[in-house]
């Protein structure tokens, strides 16, 4: 176990390394330091004097890959290369183009991203899968029907729409909450329940019709006619069976998102007020600071490897048949 | 009058005609016929796919672009061409565009949406909600409103109800041809459903779309059907505009992922070993950053390059079109990696197939056995993710838009609706029709697309008619 989990990890270097050098290509080779420095500075009349000074702030003026006035090992190291990307591999985020510390501002807003983010997966998990139970239960029938149509119904509606209209049917017609905000500690809750509501309608649809078509290919299979062969009733066929069996192609999905949890998610961020990573990216994008838009790249690869690993590690949990070697 | 291509119209044209090949192709051979068959015979399927090409007809009428003549010719006597190129769809519905307001008004509204001050004849001024230029000018006042309403609804849904009789008549001349029954028959047959193909399901999506358009046309040049927005454009002109781009991303982005999720996708899986885990290792890279970050580095990149290149571009509308074609590309190559996943553990299957394993003792070539064995077998999985993707991707450029690096602001687009409306929601009244407007054409053609992909799907996949 120890043994995968540390090859696994060592496999995952090549992958970091290539994210490393994709985001390189894209903000330094592609867009050289000099457009970022016009575009931050303001379009045409700005000085090349300008130019380079914002540069040198930054430390976006030494050579890309290769420093030759340099001496020795600085050669490789007093470059764009190493002291902006290389870097990344310590976790360190260094300043952003406005001049702030990134890792300080990340672990200040990881929390309200969790805060959301989280509720927002436990009970929609339990929700989707509860609904898509009954929806399997009642397979075949009207209900049946009317579920799936109602869950197409429902994908097909934009994010866009569940946000604006939970804002102005809670937050202004019926003034239950605030439209948007954020505050921390048990205040914040009355902030927190109207992008959690949203966020789990928004992604219920999906999921329900997602997960019934798993419980519907698993009522299928062998052992379940056996089990109903054994006079087990409906409900404990679905509820201790085919519940239990689901749970493993379940997992392929759920698992991996849960280190993105504290990634956040863009839009309701945005929508809300909430100050979580996903609003620092928004505003990152916005004012175009190519220093934090890196960073969250690199910083969103990392979890999403460790999804990867945490959803073969818990194969095993649920699986038996299934070994690491 | 002179045409003019720009560079989404080339794509879009063509793959309008990859399309109709693909049709005459499948029409030629049993094994796709039987799956669009069962499509044929699928009733959602069938008025959803009806939708989809209304929607299709107007994009493709929009995608028809030129340079208009002016009106008033020079007296050299050469005709002058506008400096501002147009669409087909843009000329067809000529007063909808033309007729710009000066700011908000409400559907149907013959007065301004926010009060001004006007200069009465005595020289006096006094603030009140001025009329419209346009919207409702021929009447005398709001109270011979509601009667003009209803008399031109009557006077549109006539012309449709015409024409829906007319298309009815060819419709079941052509079933009464084909069953070899008369026309009687078949008109009954279609009534209660007794044909396989649901034509009854046909005939009443079309008898309802011929009617909406029907009853558009004979209001849109005297009322704004949905109000104008804040700079006083029809937002129902806006909204129809808006299909073009969102059937653009849809197909286009498909365009552009489909030869790198297939040729990856069919190479690593064929010719496995070092081949299979260099492009193992490109796709699983790729789809480790996560997707909106990278479409967002993208799309920074471009403005960069857009804002260096600026005096390359001759118009608005093609600065626009190429960032909207740039919109697809980048959205192609972030999204390619889930179906080339795919198509490799298809293809890893496929090639330990019998009549693979026999073509290659036969000697036949790599290539060969690539284009008559795998790709055929291939196909179903690709088509049913074309039309999975597609509603996906209207939905994303919705979104995309809101953070600004969706499609050119100054392009209409269903997302850049909603991101000027939500900055109104705050007014008192609520400024609600551009919002809503957007939400529920995109709410039509998505469902409508996913309603099809679901038709497709189930056709196509084998391991689907197995569980069924």
């Amino acid at each position: 176990m120890i043994s995968y989990i540390v090859r696994r990890i060592v496999y995952a270097i090549p992958i970091l390394i290539g994210v490393n050098v994709i985001t390189f290509l894209l903000f330094f080779v592609v867009n050289s330091p000099d457009d970022m420095a016009r575009l931050q500075l303001g379009e045409r009349r700005v000085t090349q004097a300008a130019i380079d000074k914002w540069k040198g702030e930054r430390g976006y003026d030494k050579p890309l890959l290769w420093n030759h006035e340099a001496k020795a090992s600085k050669k490789f190291t007093n470059t764009i290369f190493f002291s902006n990307s290389v870097r990344l591999f310590t976790f360190d985020f260094g300043q952003s183009d406005s001049g702030r510390d990134i890792s300080y501002d990340i672990s200040q807003r990881m929390w309200p991203s969790l805060a959301i983010a989280l509720p927002v997966f436990t009970v929609g998990l339990l929700l989707t899968i509860t609904f898509a139970l009954i929806v399997a239960f009642f397979r075949g029938t009207y209900l049946d029907t009317w579920a799936v149509i109602t869950c197409v119904a429902m994908m097909s509606i934009s994010s866009l729409f569940y946000i604006i209209g939970g804002q102005y049917l809670i937050g202004k017609l019926l003034h239950l909450v605030p439209i948007s905000g954020f505050d921390n500690g048990i205040v914040g809750a009355k902030f927190i329940i109207l992008p959690v509501i949203v966020g789990i309608i928004g992604s219920l649809g999906g999921g329900i019709r997602w997960y019934r078509t798993i419980f519907l290919e698993e009522i299928g299979k062998d052992y379940v006619r056996t089990a109903r062969a054994k006079g087990l009733s409906e409900r404990a066929v679905l509820y201790v069976h085919v519940l239990r069996n689901a749970l493993i192609p379940i997992l392929t999905g759920v698992v991996v998102v849960l280190p993105m949890l504290f990634m956040g998610s863009l839009i309701t961020e945005a929508f809300f007020g909430i100050p979580g990573l996903g609003s620092y990216t928004i505003d990152a994008i916005q004012r175009q600071d190519f220093a934090i838009v890196r960073s969250m790249v690199f910083l969103g690869s990392c979890l999403y490897i460790v999804g990867l690993l945490l959803t073969d590690i818990s194969y095993t949990l649920v699986d038996p048949r299934v070994r690491l070697e | 009058m002179q045409l003019t291509l720009l560079a989404t119209d080339t794509l879009f044209f063509g793959l309008l005609i990859v399309a109709i090949g693909y049709g005459f192709y499948a029409s030629k051979h049993e094994h796709l016929r039987a799956p669009w068959r069962e499509v044929a015979r699928n009733a959602v399927a069938i008025g959803a796919a009806t939708v989809l090409a209304t929607f299709l007809i107007i994009a493709v009428l929009d995608s028809i672009h030129f340079y208009p003549r002016l009106a008033q010719n020079d007296v050299s006597g050469e005709t002058q061409l506008g400096s501002e190129v147009i669409s087909l769809f843009d000329h067809l519905v000529g007063p909808m565009r033309t007729q710009v307001e000066k700011t908000y008004s409400a559907p149907f509204a013959l007065y301004a949406f926010s009060k001004e001050t006007i200069e009465l004849d005595d020289g006096l001024t006094k603030r009140d909600y001025p009329r419209l230029i346009f919207g409702g000018s021929h009447l005398a006042g709001i109270d011979d409103r509601n009667g003009d309403i209803a008399r031109l609804s009557l006077i549109g849904m006539t012309w449709a109800g015409l024409i829906w009789a007319v298309w009815t008549a060819l419709l079941l001349g052509f079933i009464s041809r084909a069953h070899e029954i008369p026309i009687a028959r078949a008109a009954h047959n279609v009534f209660f459903g007794e044909f396989r193909v649901p034509y009854r399901t046909l005939l009443a999506v079309t008898g309802i779309i011929t009617l909406t358009v029907g009853i558009c046309v004979a209001l849109a040049p005297h009322y704004h059907i949905l109000g104008t927005d804040k700079v006083g454009i029809d937002v129902l002109y806006q909204a129809l505009k808006s299909i073009r781009t969102g059937l653009m991303i849809g197909t286009l982005t498909t365009l552009v992922m489909l030869p790198f999720a297939m040729i990856l996708g069919i190479s690593a899986g064929y010719f496995r070993g070092r081949i299979d885990d260099v492009i193992q290792y490109l796709y699983t890279t790729l789809s480790s950053i996560p997707g909106v970050l990278l479409i967002a580095s993208a799309a920074l990149i471009l403005e960069v390059y857009m804002s260096r290149h600026a005096d390359s571009f001759t118009s608005l509308v093609a600065r626009a079109d190429l960032r909207l074609l740039a919109l697809c590309v980048i959205l192609g190559i972030t999204s390619w990696t889930g179906l080339c996943r795919l198509l490799r553990g298809e293809t890893l299957k496929l090639r330990q197939v019998d009549f693979v394993e026999a073509a290659r003792a036969f000697g036949v070539s790599h290539t060969t056995i690539l284009m008559r064995h795998m790709v055929p077998n291939i196909m179903h999985i690709v088509m049913i993710s074309i039309v999975l993707d597609f509603s996906g991707l209207v939905l994303a450029e919705a979104v995309l838009s809101y953070i600004n690096i969706g499609v050119d602001p100054s392009m209409e687009s269903w997302g850049n609706m909603i991101n000027s409306a939500r900055l109104e929601l705050a007014r008192e009244p609520i400024v609600w029709w551009s919002l809503l407007a957007a939400l529920v054409f995109m709410f039509v053609l998505v469902l409508a697309a996913n309603l099809f992909a679901d038709a497709v799907r189930d056709a196509f996949d084998p391991r689907l008619r197995v569980i069924n």
